[in-house]
């Protein structure tokens, strides 16, 4: 018994873990290769949540829903990008925090205009929502399997992409010497367009697929996206190993941490204080894992060679 | 030392001016208001106040400091509740026959606590820069917004309501225009002091370290000492506005501390010209005044806030803080 | 090498390696510098001039090997530490603080000079133990008229110039100054000459510089520096007859 609710507590970390890889991916290839800060990476995330849950009321299905957001959300990226975002390449870190600020409070006011203040709940086909027996007595729900699966796909073809293509290798000059990119003769807008709409796709992925587990919501973006930011600065700026890694960590101690805490508590003091610190405690896990390892490492695990 | 060239002066002259003409605003509109019957405004004006000395506050490290620190809504939250849960504990009774009025102790937990935050977050995120910093200074803050959420005993999530004010000998915050009167007062001192900081040696080597950094290494300088130090009474000074907001609003919830509030002290300082020194208080009564115009025509003002925003920083921004910055250049006179 | 060993050695380092990447950028370099004397470093580009000098101000860690200063190991220490030992820089990209006046920048100098800025009260604006020497200093460099001027606006020689003055002004033992002609017109490089030579009997300075007709009017010795290796140290005569390097370096500027 013990044995299978670790099992499962385990899974959902990975499945968090998973997630916030998916969310810092964009975020550090977009401050990677355009040095741009986007705060409204986590409305990206909302609006894939979003379109999915409309999509799926529309067409009935949440597969076919799922495969039409996908490049929606990327369209909507890029047309950010295209309104807002590429004016903002040449100023410097403060404006990108300000003007994505800014788009952060228009989406999500967007939002809430045309879905609601309340959120929308995604119904999961019958094949999907069921539970499999993975070991005697361990049963997980099978979308669960589904969202580590399909993370762990695109984690695999994100690192297929970036070290495998010559789309991947421009991106890893532009990280490292942007003026020699621009020398080989590609058009900086585009790749930078491109590797924009590529982030968006990645967070709106993460969004539909959390919105049949918690729910499309307003405001689902400004929550995660500071968890997405202790993983990039854990990561180390920059680096998608880093990322991975980082995300992982993060996603299994936050779960573990909430799960098991009070337990661990209640070993050490008394039965209240435990049930008053342990919830506190394991809220603030993640920003205190962060403190310690930048008091040792300022720059993160895996530091990008170029900064 | 030389004599200085008359546009400078008078550059000089007209913005001290505009600011004392400023200040005399807040001196005297908002107790007239209160006085012809208009206590909702004077409400607004005690907000603006308070959220202006936080936003001066920041500045000493934004705009004298350049560093970038996107978390100090947790400092007005701290201060705030330094209010709340000494109250919630009756702690008044006990503490009587030691201080007498339990404003004090208010006061010293809202300034301490959120020193010694600053203090520890400070040494660890100022080993960084630039986004990292960015980031750190934001993670850090939503650790106590989630830290207030998850203490069911002070109200998690739905907040937690301040019976009773702060209390001082002589005077009483039930009064807004006392309430005022000391915010505003408390405004002035913190003018004064972020004056003369930023004036004073440390303030030089501050703003020496703003400006090139690497520069300040090589002339022997250790900028970590002076950055950190800075954030801290930054970080204390924002403390203190969070103890008057909780005895404004008698009511704290962590959604005081959310990051989204950072965001908005951070744009008051932008949009009034960082590294001025009145410039957030511009900023603050343009953010409250716009705030309250745009509510007044619908709900979702938050839409075309967030376009202002946006617009300011691509338009308005690049001009009006080149404009400011030149304005500086040309009237800093030594 | 023996020649100046009369005087007291201010700087010294021991068999001082650096490599990046499998390249020996400084390869086995001993350099000492005398106190009260003009040194320069002269060599080709790529020499390692850089390199040096970076760890010779602290920039950056030596792989091996010692730095000596005023008798004292600070080796691996960093470069605040450097600074305030006594060991003054000037950058060969000019580095100043673009959005002050000049005479802010030399106060600044001075300020960091004398011991902590843990002052949070007194006016430093008005201070006149800061002003009165960072005037002086501006004088010296002949930039006086421009104090009130601010430093991204001035000329490229005039920023060299206080460059120059914010060095003096940490009142340093040792002056280590980085190509201080580099992209300047004749005059201004005369004229930094001048400033210079007013200098030489004053300061110990460690010169780097291209300009071989400032380096043979100022120094005293020459240490030449080809592929990270010190070849020859010694003064004008004898660096200007030594065959390694008119092979190695003489050879090959003759387009310089």
């Amino acid at each position: 018994m013990e044995a299978s609710l670790l099992f499962i507590q385990l899974l959902n970390g990975l499945q968090l873990g998973i997630l916030l890889f998916l969310l810092s991916a964009g975020l550090t290839l977009t401050f990677g290769i355009m040095d741009f800060v986007n705060l409204a990476h986590g409305s990206l995330y909302m609006l894939g949540a979003f379109i999915c849950a409309s999509l799926t009321q529309l067409t009935g299905s949440f597969v076919i829903a799922a495969l039409l957001a996908l490049p929606l959300t990327a369209l909507c990226g890029l047309l950010i990008e295209l309104v807002v975002i590429r004016q903002l390449y040449a100023r410097n870190h403060l404006d990108h925090v300000l003007a994505t600020f800014g788009l952060i409070l228009c989406l999500d006011t967007l939002a809430e205009i045309i879905w609601g203040p309340a959120g929308i709940a995604i119904a999961l086909p019958e094949l999907l929502n069921g539970q499999l027996e993975i070991f005697p007595g361990v049963v997980v729900p099978i979308f669960r399997l589904l969202v580590i699966a399909i993370g762990l796909l695109a984690a695999a073809g994100l690192y297929l992409v970036v070290n495998h293509t010559r789309l991947g290798m421009l991106i890893r000059a532009g990280a490292s010497n942007r003026t020699m990119v621009s020398t080989l003769g590609v058009d900086i807008k585009t790749l930078f367009s491109g590797v924009f709409a590529m982030g968006a796709a990645l967070a709106g992925l993460a969004g539909l697929l959390v919105a049949p587990i918690a729910e499309a919501s307003i405001g689902m973006g400004n929550e995660i996206i500071i968890t997405t930011f202790v993983v990039i600065v854990i990561g180390g700026i920059g680096s998608m190993k880093g990322a991975f890694i980082a995300a992982l960590l993060i996603g299994l101690i936050d779960t573990l941490g909430r799960s098991y805490l009070d337990d661990l508590f209640k070993l050490m003091m008394s039965n209240d204080a435990a049930e008053t610190a342990a919830p506190a405690i394991s809220a603030m896990l993640i920003y205190l894992m962060m403190a310690l390892i930048l008091a040792v490492r300022p720059q993160g695990l895996f530091p990008a060679s170029s900064r | 030392m030389n004599p200085a060239v008359n546009p400078k002066r008078l550059i000089h002259r007209a913005s001290f001016w505009i600011n004392a003409l400023l200040l005399l605003l807040l001196a005297i509109v908002p107790p007239v208001l209160f006085i012809t019957g208009q206590p909702y405004w004077l409400d607004i004006f005690t907000r603006l106040v308070i959220l202006a000395l936080a936003a001066t506050a920041l500045n000493l490290i934004l705009g004298y400091g350049g560093l970038v620190s996107f978390g100090h809504a947790a400092y007005l939250g701290l201060g705030a509740y330094a209010v709340g849960i000494p109250t919630y504990h009756a702690l008044y009774g006990g503490w009587e026959a030691i201080a007498s009025y339990n404003g004090f102790l208010h006061v010293t937990i809202a300034v301490s606590v959120s020193a010694l935050f600053a203090l520890l977050t400070g040494a660890i995120s100022l080993r960084t820069r630039g986004v990292n910093f960015i980031m750190i200074t934001m993670a850090f803050s939503q650790m106590i917004f989630y830290a207030f959420v998850a203490l069911e005993n002070y109200g998690g999530d739905d907040g937690l309501t301040i019976d009773v004010r702060s209390e001082f000998p002589l005077i009483s915050l039930d009064n807004p225009l006392t309430l005022y009167a000391i915010s505003f007062i408390s405004l002035l001192l913190t003018l004064a002091i972020v004056y003369k900081i930023t004036r004073s040696r440390f303030g030089l080597a501050l703003q020496g370290a703003r400006s090139n950094e690497e520069r300040m290494r090589s002339l022997g300088v250790d900028c970590y000492r002076y950055q950190l130090v800075a954030f801290v009474i930054s970080g204390a000074l924002c403390g203190y506005a969070g103890f008057l907001l909780g005895n404004l609003d008698t009511f704290i919830s962590p959604e005081m501390m959310d990051w989204t509030r950072s965001g908005e002290l951070m744009f008051m300082v932008i949009l009034g010209g960082a590294s001025f020194l009145c410039g957030p208080i511009f900023g603050a009564a343009a953010f409250i005044l716009l705030e309250q115009l745009l509510r007044g025509f619908t709900i979702h003002w938050h839409l075309p806030f967030g376009i202002l925003l946006i617009l300011s920083v691509l338009f308005f921004r690049g001009g009006l803080s080149g404009v400011i910055d030149k304005v500086r250049s040309k009237g800093s006179n030594s | 090498m023996s020649a100046a060993a009369s005087h007291k050695t201010i700087l010294q380092t021991t068999n001082l390696c650096k490599s990046f990447g499998g390249v020996l950028a400084t390869d086995h370099v001993n350099l000492d510098v005398a106190s009260g004397e003009v040194h320069a470093l002269i060599g080709p580009n790529g020499a390692g001039k850089t390199t040096l000098i970076s760890q010779l101000s602290g920039l950056l860690k030596p792989d091996t090997g010692s730095i000596i200063f005023k008798g004292k190991n600070v080796t691996g220490k960093p470069a605040h530490r450097f600074a305030s030992a006594g060991l003054a820089r000037s950058f060969q990209i000019t580095s100043l603080f673009a959005d002050m006046t000049l005479l802010q920048n030399v106060a600044l100098a001075v300020q960091a000079h004398t011991g902590h800025s843990f002052h949070f009260w007194r006016n430093a604006t008005t201070d006149k133990r800061l002003l009165e020497p960072a005037y002086h200093y501006l004088q010296t460099v002949g930039l006086a008229k421009h104090a009130d001027s601010i430093a991204s606006a001035v000329s490229h020689g005039e920023r060299r110039q206080l460059e120059v003055a914010m060095a003096l002004a940490t009142n340093p033992s040792l002056l280590l100054l980085d190509e201080p002609m580099a992209g300047m017109g004749a005059d201004e490089s005369n004229l930094m000459i001048e400033i210079l030579q007013k200098l030489s009997g004053e300061k110990t300075i460690l010169l780097i510089e291209h300009d071989m007709d400032a380096v043979f009017t100022l120094a005293n010795r020459i240490s030449v520096l080809v592929y990270g290796r010190i070849i020859a140290t010694g003064n004008k005569e004898q660096i200007q007859s030594d065959p390694a390097v008119a092979a190695a370096y003489l050879g090959d500027t003759s387009d310089a």
